[in-house]
């Protein structure tokens, strides 16, 4: 792989070794009519190699932007105002701003292969599975058709789909949870270190549902890979991360083990998220909403975004937003009051 | 006792191309006044064909939905009062909304065609009334607003004060709150059961999501359907904590929890086939049959089971479990 675009700045540091992914300080801006709609804003964190991080957050934080981002498939009305994204592969870094178009078309699918919502959208309608298959690892420079439909073979086999079958269908005659494995195995095909999934389940039923994060969970397992997760639904965080990441407004405003984030929350925003999600196990539970409703994005307001939904607000959250700090090892969370014992759930 | 609402053996089909689609077969069930019922069931199993049926928008094609014990659709002029007695909500708010239409004009058609107000000079304190009573307070604030001017929340709450107009006694919620972003789903969900409490409206909740129908209707009873049938009738607490239904099992189990220890560690019911039979092509016999992990051939793929009554207020439909 490394041969493919060689590396600018080739610094591999042991503290970062084992690190996929880095991002700095990214801040993404859409035009629109009204204004600047601020999508992004100064996003920083790391993914170790083999880990699962879960964005969590609700329509309109920032998450789908910010995975589209990665990968470099924002909309034209995107502007990425500043930040760094730096991706590793066996001691190599490339600074993903910086790709050229050439590069960039090999960095995406081979390295960094993203998953969307709606997988019916994905695949090409009028093609059958085998040729996308082929087509997908011909536009990425492999062109032994052999040796892919045998790779293609084992990937469906992987996600549990019958491939004779699969392989010879069109996307239509294939069910929701069908399609979606399809995708997954697509995106495994040229092995890519990082996979982005965004909202792999939305549309699926539950037991449709349960099968995609099986099969995910046993995929990690197998194969070496990071998987940045994205999804509005707590549960699927629960299930399978192994960190998550709270988005509020364009921003993390908390990160942590998931043990911890779901144990022992720090962000009133993420408390109030748990605290909205009802379980099945077990008996009748409290729950609660989060007043009021998220921030205009072009006009967001002073200080902590999330300070008119938050009923611990203080004078100094309505005039400076506090950043993201370690709570706790490797928990950080942006709150004035978070770690204090000053927010309790 | 007499119910509210009555389904006899309803059954619904649709015409595709030339092939038929059996959507609802063979559903019964009674709904008390006052009563919160869930539906639940994955995409495709007839739950919004039920609902539909139940409030009169779609004409069974066989068997009977009695109002009060009368077939709805031989009532003659009750028809009326029944139509007004029994409202939905729809999914999604911005579809069953007038996007043309201001929140005081949506509210007040309803109002003035039933004759629900005594004149016009009438119409704006009813209209103040009816967002107080879903919480979007102060009324003034959206009175003048267009849908697309609201958020979801709001515009699902437009919704709800636009059925309660006529006073209904019942109310189909088909997916209500799925559209509603997590952390306003709850306060919904709160001001529908303040509804039941306060103003005693019956509900047939309708959800893919089994931890809201618990939530909902904790005081009430869960039927789930499979495929267009009935296969467990049960109260809540019951259905969710001890399923007997194969199928109920196998959908508790694999529910997703936002608990990283509950869903780590639970144990899932395996099923012996993960497709879906196609609604064009149904099984033989029970329609769960093919994934069924108690399957016993020779009875579950020849014989439609039956919905039982197993004595202890639960009602399954499974040869294995009802033996």
């Amino acid at each position: 792989m490394s041969s493919l675009f060689p590396p600018e700045t080739p610094k591999p540091t042991p503290k970062v070794a084992d690190t996929t992914l880095t991002v700095q300080n990214l801040s993404v801006d859409y035009v629109g009519r009204r204004g600047l709609v601020k999508a992004v804003r100064g996003v920083s964190f790391d993914l170790a190699h083999g880990e699962t991080l879960s964005l969590i957050g609700e329509s309109g934080s920032g998450k789908t932007t910010l995975g589209l981002t990665l990968i470099r498939l924002l909309p034209r009305a995107a502007r990425i105002r500043e930040g760094r994204i730096v991706y590793r592969r066996d001691g190599d870094e490339f600074d993903v701003l910086a790709l050229k178009p050439g590069e960039l078309r090999q960095f995406r699918w081979k390295e960094c292969a993203m998953v969307f919502q709606s997988a019916l959208n994905a695949l090409n309608p009028v093609l059958r599975i085998a040729e996308q298959f082929e087509d997908t690892a011909k536009a990425h420079g492999t062109s032994r058709t052999q040796e892919t439909s045998q790779r293609a073979l084992e990937l469906l086999r992987l996600v549990k789909l019958d491939p004779e079958r699969v392989l010879h269908s069109y996307p239509h005659e294939l069910s929701g949870g069908m399609r979606q494995r399809v995708l997954f195995a697509m995106s495994l095909l040229l092995d890519p270190q990082l996979i982005i999934l965004d909202e792999p389940t939305t549309a699926l039923d539950i037991l449709t549902q349960r099968a995609i994060i099986d099969i995910l969970r046993q995929l990690r397992q197998e194969m070496e890979f990071s998987l940045l997760f994205i999804s509005h639904d707590l549960s699927l965080a629960a299930e399978l991360a192994d960190r998550v990441a709270t988005m509020y407004a364009g921003a993390i405003v908390e990160v942590g083990d998931v043990y911890e984030t779901f144990y022992r929350p720090q962000h009133p925003y993420t408390m109030g998220l748990i605290k909205a999600v009802p379980t099945v196990t077990g008996d009748m539970q409290a729950l609660a909403s989060i007043s009021g409703s998220p921030p205009d994005l072009v006009n967001l307001p002073p200080g902590c975004k999330f300070h008119p939904r938050c009923a611990y607000a203080t004078g100094r959250c309505r005039e400076e937003e506090p950043i993201l700090v370690t709570v706790a090892p490797g928990h950080l969370a942006a709150c004035w009051y978070a770690g204090q014992g000053g927010v309790t759930p | 006792m007499s119910s509210l609402i009555s389904l006899q053996h309803v059954s619904r089909t649709f015409r595709q191309a030339n092939r038929i689609v059996k959507a609802v077969d063979n559903v019964s069930l009674d709904i008390n006044e006052g009563e919160i019922v869930c539906l639940v069931g994955e995409s495709g199993c007839g739950k919004t064909t039920t609902g539909k049926m139940i409030a009169g928008l779609l004409r069974p094609t066989g068997g009977e939905v009695l109002f009060e014990g009368k077939d709805i659709w031989a009532m003659g002029r009750d028809f009326k009062r029944y139509r007004q007695a029994v409202q939905i909500i729809h999914q999604d708010p911005y579809a069953s909304l007038n996007p043309v239409h201001q929140v005081s004009r949506i509210l007040s058609a309803p109002l003035l065609r039933h004759g629900l107000v005594a004149n016009q000079a009438a119409v704006p304190g009813r209209l103040r009334e009816l967002l107080g009573i879903v919480d979007m307070t102060p009324p003034e604030d959206f009175l003048d607003k267009y849908p697309h001017q609201l958020s979801g929340g709001q515009r699902q709450r437009v919704s709800v004060a636009r059925a309660l107009t006529v006073h209904p006694r019942f109310i189909v919620a088909d997916e209500a709150v799925s559209m509603v972003d997590v952390s306003i789903r709850v306060s919904l969900l709160n001001m529908l059961t303040r509804l039941k409490n306060e103003l005693g409206v019956t509900f047939l909740f309708i959800t893919h999501d089994l931890a809201l129908a618990k939530y909902f209707a904790w005081q009430g009873r869960i039927a789930v359907m499979y495929l267009g049938r009935l296969i467990e009738v049960a109260l809540t607490p019951r259905l969710v904590n001890d399923p007997l239904h194969p199928y109920s099992k196998a959908l508790l189990s694999a529910v997703p929890e936002a608990d990283p220890r509950i869903t780590r560690t639970k144990q899932r019911v395996q099923l012996r086939s993960l497709d879906v039979p196609s609604l064009l092509n149904l099984p033989p016999g029970c329609n769960f049959h093919p994934r069924c992990p108690l399957f016993e051939p020779g009875v579950c793929d020849k014989v439609v089971p039956e919905l039982v009554d197993m004595g202890d207020g639960r009602y399954v439909a499974c040869h294995v479990i009802a033996k």
